[in-house]
């Protein structure tokens, strides 16, 4: 009790004296430390909006760019993880602020991401004036915004999903709240997080890309990156820088993968509560060089010491639990949950009025209507292409779910495959349009798709390895073949994981639209009919009501879709498709 | 001298909120009171509230009328001093038994050094020792609860609740583990004054308990109390502790509202809004079978049978209650009895039994007559399930009224007296396929 403020007595524990990982591990904890803060400072040099950016095609010079590109995404991520796991635990306590927050990350969800880009950019300079500092930031958030949704999702849905009876023990065993988040909440998300993470991570490449080339009112900047990298190489025609740039990304991924992805999984399985220990074998070398290494024990200590007087900090300072009036209470909140739903209606109809106002103002309404008739147009690109990609990856996933060996083997490289920033492949695909002088309302659209149709293979693999092999030999067993086998035995079985890859398939494309509608080879520019097109075309010319009224409708559209389309069929399969 | 007690309910009722603002009573006035060194146990259906008293006493949920009071202080939140045991174990899987069993020492604020040593002689003392550094999923249910009961007793608490804490392990298991905590408790190797267990197996309660408290259902209220004062430790065969179980089944099985109810007395009949329970129609088929073949040939002792078909107290409990209610037997005083037409099913072949147990659940289960009825009435003979869901949230809560629904539909279809679409959500006359 009395040296509580005293300093700790850090008695050093026999564990933690070095050993031979640390060999390898020191140099590469110091290394990092170096590149960071080397990447940091050239992140804030002085910039004005004009200023030539140097970036050379040559091969050479791509890992330091591919290392800006990772380390912008390694910011975003923690921003991401800071921001949902507040939101999260907000929106899971509190249940006026739930009524709220969810509604509002659902619409966050539709919202183009690099939408947020163009919106935010003007901002981000003018808090950084003079310094590179403004892009990076706005790069950064629209990075942070292909994240943190997802995330914040899983995190909620987790919070409160905690078991009752595990909540009760915290309490029982006077948890305060501090510790309950941090030894049971948080460790009960974090084997969904961590899978989320990763999921938001592959989607995140395609943003990082695409957010670094920044255009402000008809200014380009390129903040140096493998996206600036891949701009110049398009605007030079230089198929072999965009062939060096394919293969450097490649790298990168890898190593993300290997150094940050792999290590958590196979750490955050022994958070999963279920008594399942199967998925051990995960190849993860570096968490064991970390588990082995003496380094890494110090960090945990301190840690340790760090949330341990934390946590009595916590208590000193929170006030003791209050004894409520049951019966005052009750009409109390009562009162106070009338007038927060009367400050929400009112606060929506307050900017239905504005948004009235605006379109009738600002842009018109035939402006209004021909944004939606694009709308329409990119949607029925969307519904053809998800289609398509499904005639064509449903059977082959199918395939592969059957022969457990080859979907072992598969899983790396499709999830590769998703990670990989389709972006990258834009210049060859544009390049074969112009040489073949292809249709480019029709041709353009595969790039849409591109990048995200490979959650729909994945998730057909997983369905169909799921599928109990009792089934498939009934089947055989009644002689059900061909037609009859796909119809009553497949499509039914791995309908449930199939709609969750279609849903991540569409809402991907509806992203890609923006960057996918306008390609550009040299000289050259290819635009297609759509709202994406727009989109982009008024970010070039810096038309921010257009910009504004684009997101709009597009978040509309990806919302109507979603509620009209996906939720049923997602209900459906969860209602009567089930497995079990 | 006068003691004391170590725990005290007053007056304690609970009514939950409902979407409707009525609110449902679930536990009406009960007084309790727990003495030292004593081992209370509470028995009652399943929704008779066991659960919910056991959890305010820790102060986990708050009486909406009457208090606990413990060491002359209500309860308003979890109270040092009590110490709860679970039935899903409620292990944090992310830690250590070593690291689950100091959790609470370390909420507490206890000193490493001496966190440490507590934590390992509470495990020593629940027979863990070896196993300091595993997870719980490695360890088999037994071992788990061990862990769980280590974690409880380490906070050195005066009192110990337990939450159907064997219930989810097996019968061998289950009594090793029972054993080993009567022994600490016998032998006072641990500082606990009094034990509250909450059960659904009454040979369980009669072993170790110093009391019974039977609940009763809708509400949840105190029904009897039954005094133990058989000896410890207690032999199962001898003929005073199958009367008490014998004894405190007969609380359990007779219907509310046939109380009393004496063989060949009219019974009084029961109600739309009845909870049906949810027994299984083959599980039915299968009890009555077993009383008719030998050797109980038609009568039989409630406990024999029960072991005979292998069931837990809670699911024939239920089943009890289905034959009593659809009038194919009669319970009194611990033993069950087949009635003239449950001799007559037991008797009958597949098609036949439809038949009978058709015209039974007409004629005993209003809510089954009501359905068909209003299916016969209507044009079409189809109604939404919804309309009758309604109809039972008049009675019961809204989970109770779909479980409710769900249990007649389960019935109604056996018996061949209605159909139901699942995907439409809609009950009919019609035949599927017809």
């Amino acid at each position: 009790m009395q040296q509580r403020w005293g300093l700790p007595i850090v008695a050093w524990p026999a564990r933690l004296r070095p050993g031979l990982w640390d060999v390898v591990a020191l140099p590469l904890v110091i290394g990092a430390i170096v590149l960071i803060g080397w990447a940091m400072k050239e992140m804030s040099v002085p910039y004005q909006a004009g200023d030539e950016l140097p970036i050379s095609l040559d091969p050479w010079m791509l890992p330091e760019y591919g290392l800006r590109s990772v380390l912008r995404m390694g910011i975003a991520l923690c921003f991401s993880l800071v921001f949902s796991l507040a939101y999260a635990a907000l929106a899971a306590k509190s249940p006026r602020a739930e009524k709220l927050m969810v509604p509002v990350l659902d619409i966050l969800q539709s919202v183009p991401i690099l939408g947020f880009l163009s919106i935010t950019v003007t901002g981000f300079i003018a808090i950084f004036p003079g310094s590179l500092l403004g892009y990076e930031c706005a790069a950064i958030f629209a990075i942070f915004t292909s994240q943190a949704w997802n995330m914040t999702f899983s995190l909620y849905q987790s919070f409160r999903a905690v078991p009752v009876e595990l909540r009760e023990a915290a309490r029982m065993y006077h948890l305060s709240a501090w510790e309950t988040f941090w030894r049971l909440e948080v460790p009960y998300a974090l084997p969904n997080l961590v899978w989320n993470m990763m999921m938001s991570v592959s989607g995140g490449w395609f943003f990082v890309v695409a957010s670094e080339a920044i255009t402000v009112a008809g200014q380009n900047t390129s903040l140096p990156g493998i996206g600036s990298y891949i701009a110049l190489a398009i605007d030079q025609r230089d198929l072999a820088a965009v062939g060096w740039a394919i293969i450097a990304m490649g790298g990168f991924i890898l190593i993300y993968d290997q150094l940050l992805f792999r290590p958590l999984l196979a750490w955050s399985q022994r958070f999963k509560v279920e008594a399942i220990t199967s998925d051990e074998s995960e190849d993860a070398w570096f968490l064991t060089m970390l588990r082995r290494a003496q380094v890494f024990r110090i960090v945990t200590f301190v840690t340790d010491i760090v949330v341990g007087r934390m946590s009595r900090l916590y208590q000193r300072l929170a006030p003791p639990r209050r004894v409520r009036a049951r019966e005052v209470s009750h009409t109390y909140s009562r009162g106070i949950d009338i007038a927060w739903a009367a400050v929400l209606v009112l606060g929506a109809a307050w900017s239905l009025y504005e948004v009235i106002v605006f379109a009738t103002t600002e842009v018109g309404w035939s402006e209004v209507l021909r944004v939606v008739l694009l709308g329409c147009a990119t949607m029925v690109r969307v519904v053809v292409l998800v289609a398509l990609a499904s005639l064509v990856w449903v059977p082959i996933g199918v395939w592969i779910g059957l022969r457990p060996a080859v979907a072992h083997r598969a899983q790396p490289i499709v999830q590769f495959l998703a990670a990989f920033p389709a972006n990258l492949f834009f210049p060859v695909v544009v390049f074969l349009i112009v040489q073949f002088h292809l249709n480019v309302e029709i041709w353009v659209s595969p790039l849409m798709i591109l990048g995200t149709q490979w959650y729909i293979l994945f998730n057909v693999v997983a369905g169909t390895l799921a599928l109990p092999t009792d089934y498939i030999l009934v089947a055989s067993n009644l002689g059900v073949s061909r037609w009859l086998w796909w119809r009553r035995l497949i499509l039914p079985a791995i309908f449930p994981a199939y709609v969750t890859g279609a849903v991540t398939a569409s809402g991907g494309s509806w992203n890609a639209a923006i960057v996918a509608e306008v390609v550009k080879w040299g000289d050259t520019k290819l635009v297609a009919t759509g709202i994406g097109a727009y989109i982009a075309d008024n970010t070039q010319a810096g038309d921010f009501p257009r910009i504004a009224l684009g997101i709009t409708v597009l978040a509309l559209f990806v919302l109507a879709f979603n509620g009209l389309v996906w939720r049923r069929l997602y209900n459906l399969a969860e209602e009567r498709l089930r497995l079990d | 001298m006068i003691e004391l007690p170590l725990v005290e309910a007053k007056q304690v009722s609970k009514t939950y909120q409902t979407p409707d603002h009525a609110g449902r009573l679930v536990l009406d006035s009960i007084d309790f009171s727990l003495r030292e060194g004593e081992i209370v146990a509470l028995l009652g259906k399943s929704g008779s509230g066991k659960s919910t008293f056991l959890r305010t006493i820790a102060g986990l949920t708050q009486p909406t009328g009457g208090s606990v009071v413990y060491r002359g202080r209500d309860v308003l939140g979890p109270a040092h001093g009590i110490a709860m045991v679970f039935q899903s174990f409620a292990l944090f899987p992310w830690l250590t038994v070593l690291g689950n069993v100091e959790l609470g020492l370390e909420a507490q604020g206890v000193p490493k050094q001496e966190r440490r040593q507590r934590a390992l002689k509470a495990i020593d003392l629940i027979g863990l020792d070896g196993f300091e550094s595993a997870y719980p999923k490695e360890l088999s249910g037994g071992m788990r609860q061990r862990v769980g009961f280590a974690r409880a007793l380490v906070v050195n608490p005066d009192v110990l609740l337990l939450d159907e804490p064997f219930s989810a392990l097996d019968v061998l298991t289950a009594e090793t583990l029972r054993g080993d905590l009567m022994d600490l408790w016998t032998e006072r190797r641990v500082p606990t004054k009094g034990i509250i267990l909450v059960s659904h197996n009454i040979e369980e309660a009669v072993e170790i308990a110093d009391r019974i408290i039977v609940f009763a259902s809708d509400p949840g209220r105190i029904r009897a109390i039954i005094p133990i004062k058989l000896p410890h430790p207690r032999d199962y065969a001898s003929p005073a502790f199958r009367q008490i179980v014998d004894e405190v089944y007969g609380l359990l099985t007779t219907v509310p509202g046939r109380e009393g109810g004496k063989r060949g007395q009219k019974a009084e009949p029961l109600g739309l809004g009845y909870r049906l329970p949810s027994a299984s129609v083959q599980q039915l088929n299968g009890l009555l079978d077993t009383l008719m073949e030998p050797p109980f040939k038609g009568r039989a002792d409630l406990p024999h049978l029960a072991e005979a078909v292998s069931l837990n107290d809670d699911d024939m409990l239920v089943l009890i209650e289905a034959v009593q209610i659809m009038g194919f037997a009669n319970v009194g005083g611990g033993d069950i009895e087949a009635t003239a037409s449950g001799r007559k099913f037991a008797n009958a072949d597949m098609e036949e039994r439809k038949q009978l147990f058709a015209k039974a659940l007409l004629a005993q289960i209003p809510l089954a007559a009501h359905i068909r009825r209003v299916l016969d009435e209507r044009p079409g003979h189809a109604a939404p399930e919804t309309r009758f869901l309604r109809e039972l949230e008049d009675y019961l809560s809204e989970e109770e009224a779909e479980r409710v629904l769900e249990s007649v539909i389960n019935w109604g279809r056996y018996a061949e007296i209605f159909a139901y679409d699942y995907d439409r959500g809609v009950l009919s006359l019609e035949n599927p396929g017809a």
